[in-house]
């Protein structure tokens, strides 16, 4: 894609470090001359807003670092420490702790692009599972970073997570001890919890390196999906198009960013994180931070066996399996056409997909057997057991009727009267988008390919601004191009 | 193909139908025996919104209730006596931008004992503390505070309004809420019923429990029962609402105390992205105005 290097050495010293280590060359095709597709969209300058995201997390965490204690009996207290006497300490740590947030939103908006506009199709695979890899990195460091300020949300939510590792079978109870460095959460797994969440974040810049790599090597997608042919009509160079375009978005993402740190910089905290972890009171709901409550969702949907596999297993695998799912993504989809601007039904599939993800948010954050809505009245049920030991159950409208019916049966029966509500419940509305996700991916993305006629494509990129900008010339008339066209 | 559109077009109905409907129930009507929400002092928080900023005289006050009811059972661990005088806090001074040579802050501070060990005996003493010192607690550790309350220690102070739903309001709402109890409800020996405590009122409700009253009960006595309970020095008549909310708001500045600081740079620091935005949207114009695009 890069095609031959343009650069040239101008000064003496330039000239010879240019023939012992390129390393300027490098810089200048990569981020300078590199051709990109002049019809690139706002929503690609989020690979740029990500880059800024995790330097900043990086920044934030190395100065954190310096003044936090990793110590069971020390950590909640030295959070405080950085909050009240650290110099700008409490800017450093809100930035940190939204920059997460942050993070994940645009990353988020980063993958929807990629599965909006294709990206990951061929010739792209290598530079999608990358960014799958990334994410996934992401969610480990994120989770340990979490654990770190000890609040019981932190203690209790680690808690949860490490069991579910364990229930894995066969490796899970070896790689739960080896998290935990003992039988519970305690001063070992802060510690290497710690140790992690400042190792991963530079193992993630190591990736990003090579899905960058990946990225120059292939050339970006564009919002046609049709490849770049002529480098000249096609493209413009990275520089000063698009430093100035991504530096526009990502100022913006930075005022929004701003927004949260100075004026909302608890409205994605949690109350019982403010409260230090105390092993002995567990929380009355435990929910991961926003990001990871669509996995969550789909982790407790599972509330059936299925045959010999125990729910919390199916779980497990589901939760897992719904990211994993992604690295076969470029092989599940079997369409010709990459954009989803010419693929009508996939469009609308892909908008409700939207809409099971936000909503399975939604799901992860509430009880699943609360009510979504209700229907009918609230009505009274006595439960007992009758002279057989059989369980019972009658329904009553006043409760008058209800308590004296409980107090007429034999003290042996054990009844007990409470309230029964009927409606709708979050775990069936987890239920049906979480089927819709594993569907999308395992059932419509390869039978769309078969079955769906696209509309057809632009010839070109020049083709395709130049109609849009609507300046005549219709010299080349839009046709359904073949893939290998593409 | 029909099949799909029709199976996603309902799946889109549903999802649209239950968030309308949950909105729908978030609205419940006010119970037969109290408040569903929490209350708010009149006139809201002073300290609320993007904006707003905490009342100095208020600060004090709330400060006053603190030491004088509060402190007995709650310590507030993070905080020390300097603190009152820094930046925006109840005491700061701008003739003493170092708050440990503020006199008032050293005074409040002397007014406490602290233990120590006396370096030449080796024995433990009580001695005044300094400004950089922090709050003293109230109970020798954390065994003593759990034997003294019923076998759960009061909780510290220090963050709470960031502990709980509802922060200031919470407080506020708490401290004015205690009530006699519902005929019905049965309070066990060593509890207090309140409107506003997140707990549960159904094991001891004789009546039907679809109309369970709301609240909890706590181990907590009404910490101020009585109008006048503290002398306000600057001649606030000291009501049990006043009280309540100026306590509230001396927690809630405890919790944040870099709040001010906080909104202030944060205007700044948006005023200055947004015309970076709009200068870098202007050159963006001017780069792109020759390529179609």
């Amino acid at each position: 894609m890069s095609g031959p290097s343009t650069y040239e050495p101008k000064t003496g010293f330039t000239k010879w470090l240019d023939a012992r280590l390129p390393i300027v060359r490098l810089g200048y095709d990569s981020m300078i001359d590199f051709p990109t597709p002049k019809n690139l969209n706002y929503w690609w300058t989020f690979g740029g807003i990500l880059a800024l995201c995790l330097v900043i997390q990086i920044v934030t965490g190395i100065v954190l670092a310096m003044h936090y204690v990793a110590n069971t009996s020390m950590a909640f207290a030295s959070v405080q420490h950085i909050m009240r006497d650290v110099d700008f300490g409490w800017l450093v740590r809100y930035i940190h702790a939204n920059g997460a947030g942050m993070f994940f939103l645009a990353v988020y908006i980063h993958m929807f692009r990629g599965l909006y506009y294709g990206s990951y199709k061929a010739p792209r695979e290598v530079l999608w599972i990358l960014g799958v890899v990334i994410y996934l990195l992401m969610m480990a460091t994120a989770f340990m970073g979490y654990v770190l300020p000890w609040g019981q949300m932190s203690f209790h939510g680690s808690s949860v997570i490490t069991n579910l590792i364990g229930a894995l079978p066969i490796v899970g109870p070896a790689v739960k001890t080896y998290l935990l460095g003992g039988a519970a959460v305690g001063d070992p797994t802060l510690n290497r919890f710690f140790s992690l969440h400042y190792l991963l974040p530079f193992v993630i810049a190591g990736v990003v390196i090579l899905h960058i790599w990946a990225l120059h090597v292939v050339g970006n997608g564009n919002p046609t999906g049709v490849s770049v042919q002529d480098i000249k009509k096609d493209t413009v160079p990275f520089h000063p198009y698009y430093t100035v375009k991504d530096g526009f978005a990502i100022i913006l993402f930075l005022t929004m960013f701003a927004v949260f740190v100075f004026f909302f910089p608890e409205a994605m905290g949690k109350t019982d994180n403010s409260i230090e972890a105390n092993p002995l009171q567990t929380p009355a709901h435990i929910v991961p931070e926003w990001y990871l409550l669509p996995f969550y969702a789909i982790l407790k949907s599972v509330t059936f066996d299925i045959g010999p596999i125990p729910a919390k297993l199916l779980g497990v695998l589901a939760m897992f399996g719904s990211i994993l799912i992604l690295f076969a993504l470029p092989w599940l989809d079997t369409s010709k056409v990459r954009s989803m601007r010419y693929r009508p039904l996939a469009r609308q599939l892909f908008v409700l997909f939207v809409l099971a993800c936000v909503g399975l948010g939604f799901c992860g954050a509430n009880e699943p057997d609360a009510f979504v809505f209700k229907t009918g009245k609230d009505r009274l049920q006595v439960e007992y057991s009758d002279a057989n030991g059989r369980a019972q159950t009658k329904f009553f409208d006043q409760f008058s009727e209800a308590n004296a019916y409980k107090e007429s049966l034999p003290t042996a029966a054990g009844a007990s009267l409470q309230v029964a509500e009927s409606g709708f419940k979050w775990k069936w509305l987890s239920q049906i988008l979480a089927a819709y996700y594993f569907i999308y991916f395992l059932v419509l993305m390869p039978l769309l390919g078969v079955i769906e006629k696209p509309k057809p494509r632009p010839a070109s990129i020049a083709d395709s601004v130049h109609k849009r900008s609507g300046s005549g010339r219709s010299s080349s008339a839009p046709v359904a191009a073949p893939q290998h066209a593409e | 193909m029909r099949f799909i559109t029709l199976a996603a077009a309902g799946l889109a109905t549903l999802a649209l139908a239950s968030a309308g409907l949950a909105f729908a129930q978030e609205q419940r009507p006010a119970h037969e025996f109290g408040p569903e929400h929490l209350d708010e002092p009149e006139g809201g928080w002073s300290f609320e919104g993007p904006l707003g900023n905490f009342d100095q005289n208020a600060l004090q006050r709330g400060y006053k209730v603190y030491r004088e009811v509060c402190a007995s059972c709650h310590s507030m661990k993070s905080m020390s006596f300097r603190n009152l005088g820094q930046k925006g806090g109840p005491f700061y001074d701008p003739e003493f931008p170092n708050p440990n040579d503020n006199p008032r802050v050293k005074a409040l501070a002397a007014d406490l004992t602290i233990p120590a060990i006396d370096e030449e005996t080796g024995d433990e003493e009580q001695v005044p503390a300094k400004t950089s010192d922090t709050f003293p607690n109230p109970f020798k550790n954390p065994a003593a505070a759990r034997a003294s309350n019923g076998g759960i220690a009061p909780p510290d102070l220090s963050v709470i309004t960031s502990a709980r739903e509802g922060g200031a309001s919470y407080i506020y709402s708490l401290l004015t809420g205690f009530r006699d109890p519902p005929a019905g409800l049965t309070v066990n020996g060593g509890q207090h019923y309140n409107v506003f405590y997140p707990g549960d009122t159904g094991s001891q409700w004789a009546g039907d429990p679809r109309l369970k009253p709301p609240g909890g009960f706590l181990a907590m006595p009404p910490p101020l029962k009585a109008d006048g309970q503290v002398t306000f020095d600057d001649g606030t008549p000291s009501t049990v609402k006043q009280m309540s909310k100026d306590v509230a708001t001396f927690l809630a500045w405890a919790a944040d105390p870099k709040q001010e600081t906080r909104k202030q740079m944060g205007v700044g620091v948006v005023i200055y992205l947004l015309i970076f935005a709009v200068v870098v949207y202007l050159s963006y114009r001017r780069i792109w105005a020759k390529v179609e695009h």
